[in-house]
């Protein structure tokens, strides 16, 4: 080692989380996708509406908490992927007339491709870097949406006004009620693909490089391709969200998407429990449902109660949601004891 | 040939703006190893401090003490109180804490002076400087308090007890504790000068960019740009950092058409990707190596 | 007369390993004194435990004073230096600056320009390259800038962590001369935690011998160099 240079040696960026923890037992799932299912026959449609955004930011988190929680690297700039997402659907849709439904693979596959890209050089950084650069991303998104030169496209400052999708086949659903379930049924699909990710080798080879990068890359495991990868995977499932929720909201606009949307996710990924997926509804409950008691008690409070809440996580459950799971499982198991 | 080299003179100006925020990022960068993402913040809720004492009737350099010292301490206070617990934690609860802290003094700032865009004054004048139509004697201003503030930097951790004890825990804190240095109060200490050094900063840039509590997104965007190419350990590499980007962000606003004002931040973007992958350590900064 | 460092019942943890079981011993004031082992038997965790820098329960005395509830920098302020395994230097700064390091909680401004001085009559290789930074310095000359850097404090006790580490034979006995004569002129008491236990046993005026975190034999250094266990365990002849 040369003089000049200053050596450091890192705790890993993100306490490990044992892989058996990650997801919920079958008894659980089933209690909780029967809540979700039936839940919306009995609400108004304006809580249907909450429902999808609160499945639709789940997802979001979902994708951050692969990045996060599965390789181990940070990203601020999620909001970036999520506005290329809504804005690739709000495109099709609007300029090109393509089915909503088809919509959303491309925007996957588009965002997977920008992650991609953006995580070669992220490749390069860790910890605070790469936050940095994520972060820079985030606050960028907005001015490149607005650029002259897509206006044609992408509608400019104004965005884009997108057409709610009907139920098909004259099934007797109102729009809120079929997109509920168009976006439970996606959701489902991508959480059920995401845990098997994570089960599988590349699963494995993320948490390897999460826990200790160059023992990973001592083992054999291309450390490049599957921190790419997981920026990738997680940007593509972003991006899926990020086109349903331009549906869900029938509109896009580059003010929709600023850094505040990336501070909302990460967020929520901490109050859910970093690395525990199940985790991402609750986080994302808590970011929806949390700036709207704030601001009914006054108005611009939002961001405080939002960073004093997360204060309190930092210091009370750094686990999160999981954390709180965890001690209930416990109290659970000892009353059936008793 | 005129034009280029107006348009240096130009950034200059806008990168002292740069340069203040980044000597900022730096000091806590080398005292904590951390960015602080809540930086500019902290910046902006300081000038908005000095901005009501003014109110208030206390005069320009009253109020320019004031705010500094009271900087100083609340960077003290929020690093005793919400950092110091989480210096153990993973690099992830930093980076939350931090946020948190950026979404708490936003609002808080919000709700106080809302969001309306108010005039903050200059004690330089805005005339233009020596003649120039390019540089105003404020943003001549702001370069001189620049640079003395950096001389000022470097006397201080050069030739002074101190500023030795400072450097001492940021490089190898166990050691550090071993000669006796309170280690844990040096961050605290890094913590306020950065505080006040921010509070300096946004006080400067004010006039600039008017006040609001959005006012430092972009600035502090651009801070850790300017912080990232002088490299984040070297105070000397921030100023130069941030001349060199404000001169950078001119040049191509000139000669690329199409690349105005709104694409200010893409551009920061695409300077700290491409430093970071390019050259991590910065001009000036050490590189750092990881043991296994 | 009571001894100066008075060790009873020291117990020291690494998260739920425990590494020491009840050591104790004591140092006398002006004493250099070592202390032997095998790898991972516990001498440098003895060394941590007496600065804190480790979890331990049961009583350190320091000239009456119990360091039980102090920071490693309040042990280190009551006059205590401690050289740590692999030098601790600041390798980003000059040779001169570690020096006032070690000095920084002096008030005594105007003795510590002597002091280096005093310091480069010991070790003249620093006084060759003070303006140099740290790193770019050989390890024995580390070496010697981590043990100048701990007189720099002008501790009354001394705890040197295998200084031998990783030199070549000639510089240890320099250094080890170096040693003895701090410790016969500056009046500075010494614990060194040694693996070259031939030359620590020629030095040193009493001697601990520990294994697996207790002490199994203690005496003047002289009979236990003559013990028949420690020559076969730790002398090999």
């Amino acid at each position: 080692m040369s003089a000049a240079e200053e050596v450091v040696t890192e705790a890993p960026a993100v306490e490990a989380v044992p892989k058996r923890a990650m997801t919920l037992g079958y008894g659980t799932s089933l209690v909780v996708l029967a809540a979700l299912i039936l839940t919306p026959l009995f609400v108004k449609n304006f809580i249907i509406f909450q429902m999808t955004m609160v499945l639709i930011y789940g997802l979001a988190v979902l994708a951050l908490n692969i990045l996060t929680g599965g390789s181990g690297q940070f990203s601020l700039g999620q909001s970036a992927f999520y506005a290329v997402g809504a804005y690739t659907s709000a495109i099709l849709m609007e300029h090109a007339n393509i089915n909503y439904a088809l919509t959303l693979p491309v925007a996957g596959i588009i965002c997977f491709a920008f992650g991609f890209l953006f995580g070669q050089p992220a490749l390069r950084l860790s910890g605070v870097y790469l936050a940095l650069a994520t972060f820079a991303l985030a606050t960028a998104m907005p001015q490149l949406l607005k650029l002259g030169y897509f206006e044609h496209w992408t509608g400019g400052v104004q965005g884009l006004v997108v057409t709610k999708p009907d139920a098909p086949f004259g099934l007797p659903l109102s729009q809120d009620m079929w997109l509920y379930y168009f976006t439970l049924a996606i959701t489902i699909g991508i959480y059920i693909a995401s845990v098997n990710l994570l089960r599988s080798r590349s699963g494995r080879a993320f948490m390897a490089i999460r826990d200790n990068e160059i023992a990973a890359s001592a083992m054999g495991i291309d450390v490049s391709l599957y921190k790419t990868l997981a920026f990738g995977v997680s940007a593509g499932i972003t991006g899926v969200a990020g086109g349903l929720g331009a549906i869900a909201v029938q509109f896009v606009a580059p003010d929709g998407y600023t850094i505040t949307l990336a501070i909302s996710l990460f967020l929520g990924m901490v109050v859910g429990g970093v690395g525990w997926l199940p985790g991402s509804i609750v986080g994302s409950a808590f970011i929806i449902f949390v700036p709207n008691m704030a601001e009914s008690i006054s108005k611009g409070l939002s961001g405080a109660v939002f960073g004093v809440l997360l204060f309190l996580v930092i210091f009370l459950v750094p686990h999160g949601a999981r954390q709180v799971a965890l001690v209930a499982q416990q109290l659970a198991a000892k009353l059936k004891k008793n | 040939m005129e034009l280029f080299a107006n348009q240096v003179l130009a950034g200059i100006a806008t990168g002292a703006i740069y340069a203040c925020m980044a000597l900022a990022v730096v000091m806590i960068y080398q005292a904590i190893d951390h960015l602080n993402f809540a930086q500019g913040e902290m910046a902006m809720f300081s000038t908005f401090i000095s901005w009501q004492l003014m109110q208030w009737g206390v005069p320009y350099w009253g109020s320019f003490v004031l705010t500094v010292g009271f900087s100083f301490v609340a960077g003290i206070a929020i690093e005793r109180l919400l950092f110091k617990p989480l210096a153990k934690a993973p690099i992830l609860t930093n980076v939350a804490g931090f946020i948190a802290l950026y979404a708490i003094i936003n609002s808080v700032a919000g709700l106080i002076w809302d969001f309306t865009i108010k005039q903050y004054p200059t004690p330089f004048g805005s005339s233009p400087f020596l003649g120039s139509q390019l540089i105003s004697t404020h943003q001549a201003g702001m370069i001189g308090v620049t640079i003395l503030l950096l001389i000022l930097l470097f006397i201080f951790f050069r030739f002074t007890r101190m500023g030795l004890a400072m450097r001492a825990a940021a490089s190898l804190p166990e050691s550090a504790r071993l000669v006796g240095i309170n280690t844990s109060w040096m961050i605290a200490l890094g913590w306020g000068m950065a505080a006040a050094i921010g509070s300096i900063a946004g006080m400067l840039i004010a006039p600039v960019v008017f006040l609001e509590p959005n006012m430092m997104l972009g600035v502090l965007i651009y801070g850790f740009a300017a912080a990232v190419l002088g490299g984040l350990t070297s105070p000397l590499g921030a100023v130069v950092g941030g001349f060199l980007v404000g001169v950078f962000e001119n040049l191509v606003g000139t000669y690329i058409p199409g690349v105005g004002n709104e694409l200010k931040l893409p551009i920061a973007l695409a300077l700290i990707v491409t430093v970071l992958v390019v050259k991590p350590a910065g001009l000036f900064g050490r590189p750092i190596v990881k043991r296994v | 007369m009571t001894p100066m460092l008075n060790v009873k019942d020291l117990r020291a943890y690494y998260g739920q390993v425990q590494a020491l079981h009840g050591l104790s011993f004591s140092l006398n004031e002006g004493s250099l004194t070592t202390l032997l082992g095998a790898n991972g038997a516990g001498k440098t965790t003895t060394l941590r435990a007496i600065c804190n820098m480790v979890r331990s329960t049961g009583s350190i005395e320091f000239e009456g004073k119990p360091l039980g509830n102090r920071t490693t920098e309040n042990v280190v302020r009551l006059g205590i230096a401690h050289v740590p395994q692999g030098r601790g230097t600041f390798t980003n700064m000059t040779v001169e600056e570690n020096l006032q390091l070690g000095a920084i909680t002096r008030g005594d401004k105007k003795n510590i320009v002597t002091d280096i001085e005093r310091m480069y009559d010991h070790f003249p290789v620093l006084k060759q390259r003070y303006t140099q930074q740290a790193g770019t310095l050989s390890g024995g000359e580390q070496q010697m800038l981590a043990v100048a850097r701990a007189l720099m404090l002008r501790p009354r006790l001394m705890l040197l962590d295998e200084p031998s580490f990783g030199l070549a034979p000639l510089v240890v006995r320099d250094l080890f001369r170096i040693f003895s004569k701090i410790n016969r002129e500056d009046k500075v008491t010494i614990l060194v935690v040694e693996q070259n236990a031939q030359l620590a046993l020629e030095l040193a005026d009493h001697a601990y011998v520990i294994e697996t975190g207790r002490i199994v034999m203690s005496g003047n250094a002289k009979d236990v160099a003559n013990n028949e266990d420690v020559r076969k365990s730790y002398l090999g002849y």
